[in-house]
């Protein structure tokens, strides 16, 4: 036994309960699994999925590898953070990009939708196929969006992979019934409960890494349909009279650079982040095209077919 | 009338850090809403996150649009459109799914399960409440106690709830006219007592203008408080209450990265544990002491509930998922038959007899259920007799498991309800889905009690005894399959060759064994459990049994196959199709059945469910009655 062991202070706080329940979760996977796979994209929910992965197994690394669906467009400091977390987790890296998507070039300037559903929602299906993972852990939170706030913390999907709200199983205390057909597969959301804040003063509380695009710096930028678009290489086609203007910007939350706006910002602190979403009026969401295409039901329909 | 001060903290402008520092402090309380979109409770939880500023001014805006295209409120807010999330909710304008919702004030986060309040969703209700500290029940103040009222209170009270929070709604529609407010409180408190509940918390409301919400309301002066949100800060969390019970801790996953470390991983259901306490390893019995309490962030001197840990002990004792690490001195029970009230959630009704999954904790096993006790009418309260429960159906049954589980009664009706010992789910074995919620209540026979008797003797020595494997030929097929002619000629061929074996026939045994059972499909389950048994006691004498039983259902033949060491299940499925099998008619069932003299006949009027992937498959079109059996013994000797 070593001596300096840390005793408690007081009452559990709202983020030890959280992490508690996710490692829970975590765990529990462990039980029925045959092949899970954790995704990561690389942005803030995924860097604490990842860190709590890490504690859920602590001293063992965590049991499964991570999987990058990769689109080709991700801002290039993302790929920097993602190989480097790879490297300090001791976990296998997977990254997969849709090769049909790569012959045709799909692109987000050219193709609109067809961009995400080919390297996103299609990319996925066949990743989780070619290598049989029955469980894939995701990042998404309830509060993100409001089809999301019904979303089960184990979601079953058929062999398709198509979700179908209405065959969800219930969820009572922390039971969960991770037992499935062959072909069938489950999608494990461990920080649904998280809320954006509790993110942000976990990332705090805890040191974790993140991309650096999250804190404001001077970067190249371009305004188009009432987005800052940051010119992150030269694949970026400027219209007839586009010049990229430098500005001081961060992100709130990260995809694929073409389709990720970017908000004026001189928060270059965790601290000065956390204060500006307190004090902000707008939604993290809602610098990203992906939930306006399609309509009012966009996200849910987006579920149905695959998406995450 | 929105209260500033949840919706901004000046300390956010002035000094961000001294405010995340206070609120990385804050608690969790999760509660749960009952209502129908009628008493307003998506639009009192729409002004929850209006007021502690969970909408952004995006969502605002779009709230804005939606409220003037399909709102209900005219030209003003829809709040309710924030929180019925699904597309088909929406349209319908009802909310048909648990949703959970953030919010968060300057004390606490706050989880809030949205369920909704109809009958037909009484099992959303109860997936809300089980996680819920809180219940706030809505009563609309022109409508007063209601039937649904006394249904939502049953429900939270049944959960375990132990703080109730009875919102009277709509106060501007009725003037905030006290006397109202004060009728209905008097009408709740008579029918509270009644059902158990001892104490409330009443406050009028209205969510649509934001009275008595996050802080006290000029329109009703005679109302001294709380506030909604103030007495949301302030009450107990279950969890601290579960701080004081004995330690437990179900076993997720032993964690062994290499051969020095073996440690143990859960979340602690109850107690506190610290290196050097003594602690019983269930069901074994087994004692130790903890040695550490392994994290990433170093070893912790202490662990309380609701902790996610990793414990190493001082010996080397059998320990695996699904077992419970316990305070030495308080260990819970183990048994493996109990009473327990059930809510039933899936579709279809429940079978009596049929095996399903029962997972409680980390432990997952099989479990049978009884005809229920009775059903609770859960708007009378009456208790009904039932030989079933329906989808939403609530009722008391016995259940036992085929091994012993570690529990605890889920409500002791003092302190927070045992939610992580006492609380399980079942699992349809077919289907994989959940179908039921249940909480137990005491064991019917303490398991220590009833030890296997060990013999000197055991099944190998029997086996070995007569020179071979002991087996289970298990034929199934339709009535007049040619499962007993085949079945008889195997036992020919096998007596010949000097193995020892017996058959059992399906008309034979319901002359004796099984003659108290009918056809319906309780009995015909529990006639194939008792042959199921019967086998298994022959097995274990080393005899090669052979049973012919129609034992249409896939559940019940993986019953018996779970009963017998892995191997000695042999499926034979005896495939003679339908038309084929009335052609020959045998017995003259086929005509019966056809015409009505005979109920829940198999093909007829009662399925038949082949066997997926069955050991041997006969096709009796294709082959004699010698050929099989000589195939049949070719599969099983060789």
């Amino acid at each position: 036994m070593s001596s300096d062991l840390q005793t408690r202070s007081s009452e559990l706080t709202h983020l030890d309960r959280l992490e508690a329940e996710s490692i829970h979760i975590m765990r529990e996977v462990m039980a029925d699994a045959v092949k899970p796979v954790m995704l990561y994209s690389v942005g803030k929910d995924s860097a604490v999925m990842l860190h709590l992965a890490r504690k859920a197994f602590y001293p063992s690394p965590p049991p499964f590898p991570l999987l990058h669906v990769d689109t080709t467009w991700k801002f290039q400091a993302m790929y920097e953070l993602r190989d480097r977390m790879a490297r300090e987790s001791g976990m296998e890296l997977l990254v997969y990009q849709n090769p049909e998507a790569k012959e045709r070039g799909i692109n987000p300037f050219d193709h609109g939708p067809l961009h995400t559903d080919m390297w996103k929602t299609e990319g996925l299906k066949q990743a989780l196929d070619l290598h049989g993972f029955d469980v894939a852990f995701g990042g998404a939170r309830r509060d993100e969006e409001k089809s999301r706030a019904k979303e089960r913390i184990f979601s079953f999907r058929t062999a398709t992979h198509g979700w179908d709200p209405k065959k969800q199983r219930p969820e009572l205390w922390n039971l969960y019934n991770a037992r499935k057909a062959k072909g069938e597969s489950i999608r494990v959301f461990p920080i649904s409960n998280w809320t954006e804040l509790d993110i942000w003063q976990y990332i705090a509380r805890e040191n974790i890494p993140i991309v650096p695009l999250y804190f404001a710096a001077p970067r190249p930028t371009v305004e188009r349909d009432g987005l800052l678009l940051m010119v992150d290489d030269d694949r970026f086609p400027l219209l007839p009279g586009e010049t990229p203007v430098e500005r001081s910007v961060r992100f709130r939350t990260l995809g694929c650079y073409p389709l990720t706006g970017a908000v004026e910002s001189e928060a270059k602190t965790l601290s000065e982040v956390i204060q500006e979403m307190l004090l902000t009026t707008t939604s993290e969401r809602q610098g990203r095209i992906i939930d306006k295409d399609g309509g009012d039901a966009s996200m849910e329909k987006k579920k149905q077919e695959g998406y995450f | 009338m929105t209260d500033p001060i949840y919706v901004t903290d000046a300390l956010i402008a002035e000094d961000i850090d001294a405010y995340l520092a206070q609120h990385q402090q804050k608690s969790l309380l999760r509660f749960i809403t009952c209502g129908s979109v009628d008493d307003g409770k998506s639009t009192l939880i729409g002004r929850l996150l209006y007021d502690s500023k969970m909408i952004f001014e995006d969502q605002l805006a779009a709230l804005e649009a939606d409220s003037k295209r399909v709102g209900t409120q005219g030209q003003e807010i829809d709040f309710a459109l924030l929180v019925d999330g699904l597309a088909a909710e929406r349209e319908q304008g009802i909310t048909i799914d648990v949703a959970y919702r953030f919010f968060t004030t300057e004390k606490r986060k706050f989880i809030v399960a949205d369920t909704p309040g109809h009958e037909q969703y009484t099992r959303n209700m109860v997936t809300g409440a089980s996680t819920a500290d809180l219940a706030v029940i809505l009563i609309d103040a022109r409508k007063g106690v209601l039937t649904q009222t006394r249904r939502h209170s049953f429900l939270a009270h049944l959960i375990g709830i132990k703080h109730i929070v009875l919102a009277v709604n709509k106060m501007d529609l009725v003037g905030y006219d006290k006397t109202v407010f004060e009728r209905i409180l008097l009408s709740y408190r008579a029918f509270a007592s009644e059902i158990g509940i001892t104490h409330f918390t009443a406050i009028p409301i209205s969510g649509f203008k934001g009275d008595n919400i996050t802080a006290l309301s000029d329109n009703t002066p005679w109302f001294k408080g709380p506030a909604l949100i103030e007495h949301l800060e302030n009450v107990e969390i279950g969890s601290t209450a579960d701080e004081a019970k004995p330690f437990r801790l179900p076993v997720q996953w032993v964690n062994r990265p290499n051969l020095d470390f073996r440690g143990f991983s859960g979340q602690i259901a109850s107690g506190t544990v610290k290196p050097g306490d003594a602690v019983r390893i269930l069901p074994s019995g087994k004692t130790t002491t903890v040695d550490r309490i392994v994290t990433l962030d170093g070893d912790l001197g202490e662990a309380v509930a609701g902790q996610s840990v990793t414990l190493t002990l001082s010996d080397e004792v059998d320990c695996s998922r699904g077992d419970v690490i316990a305070a030495a001195d308080a260990p819970p029970e183990a048994a493996d038959q109990f009473e327990a009230t059930l809510v039933w959630m899936a579709d279809e009704a429940m079978i009596a007899g049929r095996a399903y999954w029962l997972k409680l904790a980390t432990q997952t096993v099989s479990a049978t259920v009884q005809a229920p006790k009775y059903e609770i009418n859960v708007n009378t309260l009456d208790h009904l007799a039932a030989k079933t429960l329906e989808l939403n159906g609530i009722g008391v049954v016995e259940i036992s498991t085929d091994k012993p589980i570690v529990f605890e009664a889920y409500s002791d009706n003092r302190t927070s309800p045992n939610k992580v010992m006492g609380g399980f789910i079942l699992i349809d074995k077919l289907t994989n889905a959940t179908v039921a919620a249940g909480m137990l209540h005491f064991s019917l026979r303490r398991a220590q009690n009833v030890h296997w008797q060990a013999t000197d003797v055991d099944r190998d020595m029997r086996a070995n005894l007569k020179n071979q494997r002991p087996a289970l030929l298990w034929f199934t097929g339709l009535s007049g399959s040619g499962k007993s002619t085949i079945a008889n000629l195997v036992e020919k061929k096998l007596h010949r060759m000097n193995r020892h074996s017996f058959l059992l026939d399906g008309d034979n045994v319901r002359h004796g064994l099984n003659r108290d059972l009918g056809f319906t499909e309780a009995d015909r389950i529990e006639n194939i459990r008792r042959v199921g048994e019967v086998a298994k006691l022959m097995t274990d004498a080393g005899l090669i049994v052979i049973t012919a039983f129609i034992s249409p259902f896939r559940v019940e033949r993986d019953m018996v196959r779970s009963m017998l060491p892995e191997g000695e299940f042999i499926e034979v499925f005896i495939d003679t199709p339908l038309a084929e099998a009335e052609r020959r008619d045998v017995k003259g069932l086929y005509k019966k059945a056809r015409a009505g003299q005979l109920k829940n006949f198999t093909g007829i009027d009662s399925p038949y469910e082949a066997p997926e992937a069955p050991e041997i498959r006969i096709d009796t079109t294709a082959m004699s009655p010698e050929e099989a059996a000589d195939l049949i013994i070719d599969r099983l000797l060789g």
